[in-house]
């Protein structure tokens, strides 16, 4: 008895299968048919997909979004005038007011020998001449080594000259203060240029005097509580 | 990843467990003894917050509550509104610190914003940088003192900025008996504020002296409170529990430079990504001779130290 129940369940699970495998097979092939033009385009589409998000990822790193801002200086400096007019009104003149009709020194180094203007200025830098840097034929400007003129806005071309070692760290992040992000692609970043920091006549970084200290442990015989 | 919040207890990395099982190890006395701050906390502790899971094990809806239950305990206890934000590593990221000893004059100007960024106690004046002047002629930091006063720099020292070195075999992270500290995929090791049993097992264990304990809560008035915070980071920690400087995580993974870093007059600061092959780290890594502190031990400190 068993043995003929066993056979005929046999048949009733062989007779299932093959009603499933058919109809499986009927139904990849429908689909194939059917599908076959959407999964081209699937395909392409996936290819330039592709292709998109690798040039932005090239363009994120190759080109940042935002830019690194180096502070600039405000042009040339402007002298104040130590009296003032019938009126009561003092005025500011630009260098080359005086210096377009006054003939250059060359020679001169130092404050201590000019007998009428800049007296008192100090002068630490070196043994260079006043017209090492500025432009003996435009007092408004500065001139590199070449005699090319360069702006006061641009005084950090000048500086790399012979500072060039700082130069390349401050282009590497490594010199320099700076605020903003550290991540171009979410904003910018902002950088002071030489003579924010450096007096450009007396260019050593200044002393400072030491402000806020933590009260802990390393500074003080302390708070009883911590033994 | 874990479906549900299940019993803290099956799992010895509860803090409950921990604390029990410190109980019964120690004797009742001396574990109350060694905990004392904590006794303190725990009365101020809302139920809520003796409830909650460990940060990492939060679902988003768990997170939002319990940053919602942060930022109005804030307004009530200090008055000031603040955004808590969970802010998560950015993947391809890993934060490095460069400090030019060159160039460090030892002002301490760093040593004041991490205090405001950070919202740490007024009293105090509590802070995550300790700046030492050092002799000339070594890097070994037990010889530096943080007394100094007056104009700097002075004569024969140079001066040494030390706080949390992220390190990537972190000591403090080994001996926490609760998990409450970890490293991040940005290298960042945090702590969770909520789940610290303030044992301070890991201020001993760490070889720089970086991590700060709070003995008593933090005086922070209304007008002073950073309101741009993060849970792993600037929020205000409870009485009780033991920081750390995180690089400013509620800054550095919002794209922005540490406040250390901005408030450094001298520019001897540099910190960037160092999976970055254009980054200023990389540059600094590849072209200066740069030292770590306490290489010996072999903390793998991503913090690095060059002269120039
Ligand atoms: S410096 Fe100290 S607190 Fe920071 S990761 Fe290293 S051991 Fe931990
Ligand atoms: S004090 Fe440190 S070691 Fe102890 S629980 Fe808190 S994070 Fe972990």
């Amino acid at each position: 008895m068993p043995r003929i129940a066993n056979l005929f369940f046999t048949c009733v699970v062989c007779v299932t299968a093959a009603m499933i495998l058919i109809a499986a097979g009927q139904t990849a092939l429908r689909d194939s048919t059917h599908t076959g033009s959407d999964e081209s385009h699937t395909v392409r589409d996936a290819s330039v997909h592709v292709a998109q998000s690798e040039s932005s990822a090239s363009e994120n790193s190759a080109a940042k979004t935002f830019p690194i801002i180096v502070r600039k200086p405000i042009g040339p400096p402007r002298i104040e005038l130590a009296g003032t007019d019938p009126q009561g009104r003092s005025a500011s003149v630009a260098c080359s007011t005086c210096h377009s009709v006054r003939k250059p020194n060359l020679e001169n180094v130092s404050a201590a020998t000019l007998d009428e203007f800049h007296q008192g200025m100090t002068f630490e830098h070196g043994k260079i001449a006043c017209y090492a840097c500025h432009n003996p034929s435009d007092a408004d400007t500065l001139h590199l080594a070449d005699g090319a003129s360069v702006a006061y806005e641009d005084v950090m071309t000048l500086c790399s000259q012979c500072h060039s070692k700082q130069a390349e760290s401050f282009a590497h992040g490594a010199h320099g203060g700076m605020n903003g992000h550290w991540d171009l692609n979410v904003g910018p970043q902002m950088k002071n240029n030489c003579i924010d920091c450096h007096d450009p006549h007396a260019p050593a970084y200044p002393k400072m005097i030491v402000g806020f200290k933590p009260k802990d442990r390393f500074n003080e015989p302390t708070d009883p509580a911590e033994h | 990843m874990t479906d549900k919040p299940s019993l803290p207890i099956v799992e010895n990395f509860s803090r409950r467990a921990a604390v029990k099982g410190g109980f019964a190890t120690l004797g009742a006395a001396a574990f109350v003894a060694a905990v004392s701050p904590l006794r303190q906390a725990a009365s101020d502790k809302s139920a809520a917050e003796f409830m909650q899971q460990h940060y990492t094990e939060l679902s988003p809806e768990q997170k939002a509550d319990v940053i919602a239950r942060l930022e109005a305990e804030t307004k009530q206890n200090y008055g000031a509104e603040v955004t808590i934000g969970d802010d998560r590593p950015i993947p391809g990221t890993k934060f490095v610190y460069a400090i030019n000893l060159s160039v460090c004059n030892g002002n301490g100007n760093c040593v004041e914003a991490c205090h405001k960024e950070n919202n740490h106690d007024r009293s105090t004046n509590q802070s995550y940088i300790r700046v030492l002047e050092m002799p000339m002629g070594t890097m070994d930091m037990e010889q530096g003192t943080t007394t100094y006063t007056g104009a700097v720099p002075k004569d024969g020292k140079f001066y040494l900025p030390v706080q949390c070195q992220q390190c990537d075999e972190p000591p403090c992270v080994d001996v926490c008996p609760v998990k409450a500290t970890w490293k991040e995929e940005d290298g960042i090791v945090v702590v969770d504020y909520n789940w610290c049993i303030g044992c301070r097992y890991c201020e001993a264990a760490c070889p720089y002296h970086a991590r700060r304990f709070n003995w008593k809560k933090p005086e922070v008035p209304a007008e002073e409170v950073n309101p741009d915070q993060s849970y792993l980071s600037n929020r205000i920690r409870p009485v009780g529990v033991v920081e750390k400087c995180t690089y400013c995580l509620h800054r550095t993974r919002r794209g922005k430079l540490p406040a250390c870093l901005e408030a450094c007059p001298t520019g001897a600061r540099v910190f960037g990504n160092i999976l970055d092959k254009d980054s200023n780290l990389r540059w600094i890594l590849e072209n200066k001779r740069v030292y770590i502190l306490k290489e010996e031990l072999g903390t793998k400190p991503a913090f690095f130290y060059y002269f120039d």
